[in-house]
């Protein structure tokens, strides 16, 4: 079961667990708190949150995510975009 | 002296010896299955991922295929894609071309290219890709047109990303073989667009 469909507006959540102690993070530092949009539904995978300290691991569902790259950093080209893979626990919608 | 240092004092080699011993011994791992896995990590080559490019060119069902799930397809081309993540393909058309990337450490599809290039794993090839892709492309000799749409993919989980390029102009008649032969890394990764020798 998955929460979002392609087209969805979303958000990355502004977490910064990083302040808190040892973790493994994959949801880059340059989108959190963006707006992005949906794109695909990749699967269900392990929480490598939990896998990376060999704990047990439920599965999360995983989507391709677009943000626009000007809202990032505003140099560059208008429609240029980052897609990027986000795991569902660090989605909210938008 | 604390052990981490001592591990660092051992030879490479004999620490190799010492884990496979062990990993045997436990029958975690064989040492038959470990050769195996050496063998497929080096047959996995760019030139493997030229061959799937070619094939995606001249084939539009493999191509349809290649895109809707990559593992299934390489595996058709005798790809061995068994305990390797995901492998995902995107296609660069006259709208968008696509750039990968890994910007949290150094994921790449090296079971259809192999070892990645030094350059992948820099800290300014991973900044600049999502910071300033097109001024990183130019040095490269990759002008993206203003009206196409540059798409970098970030490769932070699950999944390997590999782009499929267009085909060049003037390859019509082309076999496989020929093709494949003009199809580099860089093109596979989207620093680079196939040129024609």
């Amino acid at each position: 079961m998955s929460l979002f469909s392609a087209g969805d507006p979303v958000r990355v959540r502004d977490d910064w667990p990083e302040t808190g102690g040892a973790v493994h993070i994959r949801t880059p530092h340059y989108v959190r708190g963006m707006p992005g949009e949906i794109r695909a539904y990749l699967g269900r995978f392990p929480n490598p949150e939990d896998l990376a300290f060999a704990r047990p691991a439920r599965d999360l569902a995983l989507y391709h995510v677009a943000f626009p790259r000007q809202a990032i950093w505003p140099e560059g080209q208008g429609d240029d975009e980052i897609l990027i893979e986000i795991y569902e626990t660090w989605l909210e919608r938008a | 002296m604390s052990a981490p240092d001592d591990l660092l004092r051992v030879s490479a080699e004999r620490l190799l010896v010492a884990i496979r011993d062990i990993l045997a011994e436990k029958s975690i791992v064989s040492p038959a299955e470990i050769a195996d896995r050496i063998a497929i990590t080096e047959a996995a080559s760019p030139a493997q991922g030229g061959r799937i490019v070619a094939r995606a060119w001249v084939d539009p069902l493999f191509r349809q295929r290649l895109l809707g799930d990559g593992t299934r397809a390489v595996e058709e081309l005798g790809v061995v894609m068994r305990g390797a993540p995901p492998l995902g393909v995107v296609e660069n058309d006259g709208s968008v071309h696509h750039l990968v990337v890994c910007t949290l450490c150094s994921c790449y599809p090296r079971a259809v290219l192999g070892y990645p290039p030094f350059w992948f794993k820099s800290a300014s090839y991973r900044a600049r890709a999502v910071r300033d892709p097109r001024g990183l492309l130019a040095e490269w000799g990759t002008i993206v047109p203003a009206g196409v749409k540059l798409r970098i993919v970030d490769s932070t989980a699950d999944y390997r990303w590999m782009v499929l390029p267009r085909r060049p102009e003037g390859t019509d008649g082309w076999d496989e073989e020929r093709l494949a032969s003009i199809v580099t890394a860089g093109d596979m990764i989207g620093v680079t667009i196939p040129k024609i020798a």
